[in-house]
Parts: structure tokens; C-alpha cells; sequence
């Protein structure tokens, strides 16, 4: 097998890591400098994060569900996206999977909601 | 635009899947609709009726099974004999697991706890401990198990059947974690089998990623037609196959990959400990089956040796720790260990005679280990389940019936005449002595002697010594205990006496398509 298909890939890495170099050397020459609690963070994003909760690090299990309900949301566009763009070749049987998909997740969707999983407090 | 080429449904053969996974949607819907007082009794009654036609379903097939149009759902999945007994076999088992779930005159609430996530000892748990009705999310959790089983065992490529045991497992993780007593114990079996399973599955899938380099495809005829051709980098495919096997000798216990059996045993609620005990068992054993007979059969004399080992040293481990054990659960963890190990020596011994045997001890093991953990949710005490060994001394003079019914099964673990166990064993070493493994069988028998120790033991506690202050009272079951106690040894004394009928199926079952 011939080695020259996997030049691009050999020029995505070189790219790649001329970007990283590039960003990060050029950063304490031109970046302001403004400092505040926030920056200090692990992740810095500029938003101070919630305070952590008393006693052995606990999180309230609040932010647990809103993770869960975002996965949830998040894999239903993942397959709709491809779904709707091949749609004409997918006709009706691609349709009605993609119904019962949907209905499946709304299952777990009126299931977070009736049992209070959308209230925050 | 051209129109994709659809794949072939035949939504029949999927009906007992269906089935199962449409009644776990209406289960999740009653949770969110119905009144917490009357959802156990819902619950019950919809998941009795989606498995009474899921069964319908798999007989009415059973009749008509034709080897061209085995394959469905775009050749994704095998509806054959084998996957149809596994099926039926998971069924049937699921069904008596499902009664021990839905059992609520043992203690207040059922043995599920109300809010898994409220933090263990605090005010707000010893509130709902004693007070609060438990939770019964575990029926459909457990019917969506059940359908990830269903079509473990009929998955005719790795793909699918990964999916598969995924759907499967995950139910799996959450059931552990929600026993209504020793609750930091039951959330901790829950984690290790979690983070276990997890490896376990990703072993699984870099087995897949392995065979697929291999063959250039994934399902079991191209592996099959490739191994056969001798073509490819054969190295692929027995880092793959090794790979794969890490992945479903973890989920059958077999040692050295057993380490969370005991723990996860011990700490997850009784019930879901039988459900995990049968069901988990004969899907595992399935999936084994079909991956080693229909995908990689032609590399039989590289792989043999290999599983060997791990059978000797499985039934080694089982049988040693467990009389090391003083817990009940944790012995019959181990003992289930051992069982797998026996199960193996059949998956060993090949040809139409070991897979018979295999699916014989499946559904046998099956129903005496549901009876034994019906039983050990009746021992309790003050605290909930009274498991400790010494706990047990005694309880022939308390309540002699519940007593008798245990040493039977018992006795039925250890392999005596008149017992399901016998006949399965007997036909498990007869099939390994036909396949040549008469080494396999030595280190079987010796194994069973050691084995028997530790039942024998529990035997003689029971009967022999004087009952003291601290043994527990036996409780009255309900009818649901009652009834799954009840098939569970009524299937152990039936198989035992006249084993002839499943024999017979499980012989007329033993082929697989490919």
C-alpha cells in the first residue's frame, strides 16, 4: 500500500501543531493582562464558579439531573441532524423510526418532568 | 436522491423484545403518571403481562423456525433454536425474579429503597426507611434488562450484541444501588460494578475494534468464512477473541475476572441478586455460546486450552473461597462462581452434547439459585436480611419447613440424586469426557466434594445446633415469595426426578444457525 494517503494526515498534525505552538507563544506578547479570582480557577472561563458545598465536597444531585436531561437532549440531535439532512433518501420507514425514537425520549422527558427533576429548588 | 436499501424487518421474530421494551416505555410513563400507592401492583400485573407475551411469542416461533429465514432486522439479528431457548429460558426466569421484585409483606414498602439519592444516615433516610413505600422504577429497569438480554443471546454481530450489553448492564448498575437496607453497601456494589463492567465493556469493544481488522466485517459468518480461509493477520484475530472473552468471562464470573461477584452479590438488593444470579447468567453463557460455536468455532483447538484454564481455576477459586466465606450472599456469590466454572467445562466440551449440557445447567442453575435467594430474604431480623452464617444456627428447631426447603436446595447446589443440580452436572462432565476434557472432569468432581463442605456446613448449623437468642425469626413470605420459592423448587425436584422433557428441548434447541 502506498504511504502518500496518509500526507494529509501528516499535514493536519504539522498544521495542528504550528497553531498550538503559534497561540501559545504569541499569547504573553500581545494578550492583556487583567487579573482577577476567577483566572486563578482550574478552568479559566472568566465565571467563578459555584461555591463548593460544606462538608466533604458534596454536590447537590440538582446538577446531576441537568446533566443527565442535557446527555439526553444532546444524543436526540446527534441522530435527528444526519436523520433530516438524509431525509429524501430515508423516506417513510426512516420517518417512523425516527418517531419512535422521538416518543422514546419523551418518555424519559415526561418522566424528568412529572417527577421534578425540572424544578431547581 | 436513490433510496437507501432498507433493511429486512420480520417485526414477529422481534416481538418479545418489543414486547418487553414497549412495557418498560409504559412502565417509565406509569412512574411519572400514577399515584406512588398504586404503581407496585401496575407495575406487577403490566410487566407479568409483556412477559406472558413475549413467551407467547417465542413458543408460537419456536415451531417454525427456518434456517433461511433465520436472520432479520438487516442481519443484525438470529432467531435460531439456541436463541430461541435462551430467550424462553430468560423469560421464564425473569418472571420468577420479577415476583421476589414486587414483594412488599416482608417489610414496610418493599425491599427498595423511596429516594435512592438521599444521603445515607441522615435525618431524611431513617425517615424513609421505615416509612416511605420503595420505589418501583426497578420494574422497568428490569424489563429493559430483559430485553437488552433477549437480544444478547440472538445478536448475530459483535456490534449488536455490544449494544446489547450495554442495554442490559446498565439496568443492572442502577438495580444494585437501590436496596432499602445497608445501604452504603448496596451503593457500593453498585460502583464497583460499575466502574468493573465498564472495563469490562471496553474490553469487549477494542475486541470488536481487533476482529474487525481482522475480517472486515462484524458479523459471525464473515469472521467464521475468514478464520476458515487462514488469510488475514491471524494475530488480530486472536488478540480479538481473547479480548472479546475478557468481556463476557467477566460477565459470566469467571475467575480471575470474579472479583466483583461476592461484593455486588452481598450489597445489591435480594431480589435483583436473584435476577442478576439467573438471568445474567444464562444471557452471558448465550452470548458466549454464539460467539465461540457459530463466529470463531474454527479456531476451536487455539482457544480450548486457554478456556480450560480459566474453567479449572474458576471452579478452583469458587469452590475454595466459598468455604472460606461466613456470609450467605457472599457464599452463594462464590458458589455461583464455581457454577460458572461447570457451565464453562460444557461450553469446553463443544459439539451438539456440551451445548446441550449448557443450556440444561443454565435453566436448572437458574431456578434453584432464584429458590435459595427467595429464602434468604425470609431470614430476617430487626435490621432487614439476617445473612451472617451464624445467624442461621438453629433454624431447623424455629421453622423446619423453611429449613427442610433450604437444605434442598442446598443439596441441590452440591449436586445430589434426586436434584436438578445432579442431572446437570452428570451431563455437563458426560459432555467434557466425550470432548476429550477428562482433566477438566477430574478437577470438576474433586472440586464438587470441596464445594459440598460449605453447603454441608450451612446443613448441619441449621439443624444441629440449638437456636439462640440472636437467630432470627423466619417471616411469613407473601404470595409472591411464596410462589417464586415455590417454582424455584418445585423446578429443582421436577428437573432432578424427571429431566427428561428439558433435555429434550435443550437437545432439540442445540444448533445454531449460521
Amino acid at each position: 500500500m502506498s504511504l502518500s494517503a496518509y500526507v494529509p494526515i501528516v499535514w493536519l498534525l504539522a498544521l495542528a501543531a504550528a497553531f498550538g505552538l503559534f497561540s501559545v507563544g504569541i499569547a504573553p506578547f500581545v494578550g492583556p493582562r487583567r487579573f482577577n479570582r476567577a483566572k486563578l480557577e482550574a478552568y479559566e472561563c472568566g465565571i467563578e464558579p459555584t461555591p463548593q458545598p460544606i462538608g466533604g465536597g458534596r454536590f447537590p444531585v440538582k446538577f446531576y439531573l441537568t446533566a443527565m436531561l442535557f446527555i439526553i437532549f444532546d444524543i436526540e440531535i446527534i441522530f435527528l441532524y444526519p436523520w433530516a439532512v438524509s431525509f429524501d433518501m430515508l423516506g417513510v420507514f426512516g420517518f417512523f423510526e425516527m418517531v419512535i425514537f422521538i416518543i422514546t425520549v419523551a418518555i424519559a422527558y415526561a418522566y424528568v418532568w412529572r417527577r421534578g427533576g425540572l424544578e431547581w429548588d | 436522491m436513490d433510496k437507501l436499501k432498507l433493511p429486512d424487518m420480520d417485526y414477529v421474530a422481534l416481538l418479545p423484545m418489543l414486547a418487553l421494551f414497549v412495557a418498560a416505555c409504559l412502565g417509565v410513563i406509569i412512574e411519572a403518571l400514577v399515584p406512588r400507592r398504586f404503581r407496585n401492583i401496575i407495575q406487577l400485573v403490566l410487566s407479568i403481562v409483556a412477559l406472558a407475551v413475549a413467551m407467547f411469542f417465542v413458543v408460537k416461533q419456536s415451531g417454525e423456525v427456518v434456517a433461511s429465514k433465520a436472520l432479520t432486522a438487516g442481519g443484525a439479528i438470529m432467531i435460531d433454536h439456541a436463541a430461541l431457548f435462551l430467550q424462553g429460558a430468560l423469560i421464564v426466569l425473569g418472571f420468577v425474579a420479577l415476583l421476589l421484585f414486587g414483594e412488599r409483606s416482608l417489610e414496610f414498602g418493599g425491599p427498595f429503597v423511596a429516594q435512592a439519592a438521599v444521603t445515607v444516615g441522615s435525618e431524611r433516610d431513617r425517615e424513609q426507611t421505615g416509612r416511605e413505600l420503595g420505589s418501583t422504577e426497578t420494574f422497568p429497569l428490569a424489563l429493559f434488562s430483559l430485553s437488552g438480554m433477549l437480544l444478547f443471546v440472538s445478536a448475530n454481530d459483535l456490534l449488536t450484541m455490544f449494544v446489547a450489553l450495554e442495554v442490559f448492564s446498565l439496568p443492572l448498575y442502577l438495580l444494585c444501588a437501590l436496596a432499602r437496607r445497608k445501604r452504603l453497601l448496596s451503593q457500593e456494589s453498585a460502583l464497583k460494578y460499575f466502574l468493573l463492567g465498564a472495563y469490562a465493556s471496553a474490553f469487549f469493544l477494542f475486541g470488536v475494534a481487533m476482529v474487525y481488522g481482522f475480517a472486515k466485517a462484524v458479523d459471525f459468518k464473515a469472521i467464521h468464512a475468514e478464520a476458515l480461509l487462514g488469510e488475514g493477520n491471524s494475530l488480530l484475530l486472536i488478540i480479538g477473541l481473547a479480548l472479546l472473552a475478557i468481556g463476557l468471562l467477566f460477565k459470566v464470573a469467571a475467575a480471575p475476572f470474579h472479583v466483583w461477584t461476592p461484593d455486588v452479590y452481598q450489597g445489591a438488593p435480594t431480589p435483583v441478586t436473584a435476577f442478576m444470579a439467573s438471568c445474567t447468567k444464562v444471557a452471558a453463557f448465550g452470548g458466549l455460546l454464539r460467539v465461540l460455536y457459530v463466529g470463531f468455532d474454527g479456531l476451536g483447538w487455539q482457544f480450548t486450552p486457554v478456556l480450560g484454564a480459566i474453567a479449572a481455576l474458576t471452579v478452583l477459586v469458587g469452590s475454595i473461597l466459598a468455604v472460606t466465606q461466613t456470609d450467605l450472599k457472599r457464599l452463594l456469590a462464590y458458589s455461583s462462581v464455581a457454577n460458572a466454572g461447570y457451565i464453562l467445562i460444557g461450553v469446553i466440551a463443544g459439539q451438539q452434547l456440551g451445548l446441550t449440557s449448557v443450556l440444561f445447567y443454565l435453566v436448572a442453575y437458574g431456578f434453584t439459585v432464584i429458590a435459595a435467594f427467595a429464602l434468604i430474604s425470609l431470614v430476617r431480623d430487626a435490621d432487614g436480611e439476617a445473612t451472617h452464617l451464624s445467624r442461621w444456627a438453629g433454624l431447623g428447631a424455629r421453622s423446619p419447613l423453611y429449613a427442610g426447603i433450604f437444605t434442598f436446595i442446598l443439596l441441590a447446589f452440591a449436586g445430589i440424586p434426586l436434584t436438578s443440580g445432579f442431572i446437570a452436572k452428570l451431563s455437563v462432565f458426560g459432555a467434557a469426557i466425550d470432548g476429550g476434557q477428562t482433566w477438566l472432569v477430574i478437577i470438576g468432581v474433586i472440586t464438587s466434594i470441596i464445594l459440598a463442605f460449605p453447603y454441608l456446613r450451612v446443613v448441619v448449623m441449621m439443624w444441629l445446633s440449638e437456636p439462640g437468642e440472636s437467630t432470627p425469626s423466619v417471616s411469613i413470605p407473601g404470595g409472591l415469595t411464596s410462589t417464586a420459592l415455590g417454582i424455584g423448587t418445585l423446578a429443582t425436584l421436577v428437573f432432578g426426578v424427571v429431566p427428561g422433557p428439558l433435555l429434550d428441548l435443550a437437545e432439540k434447541a442445540s444448533s445454531f444457525v449460521r
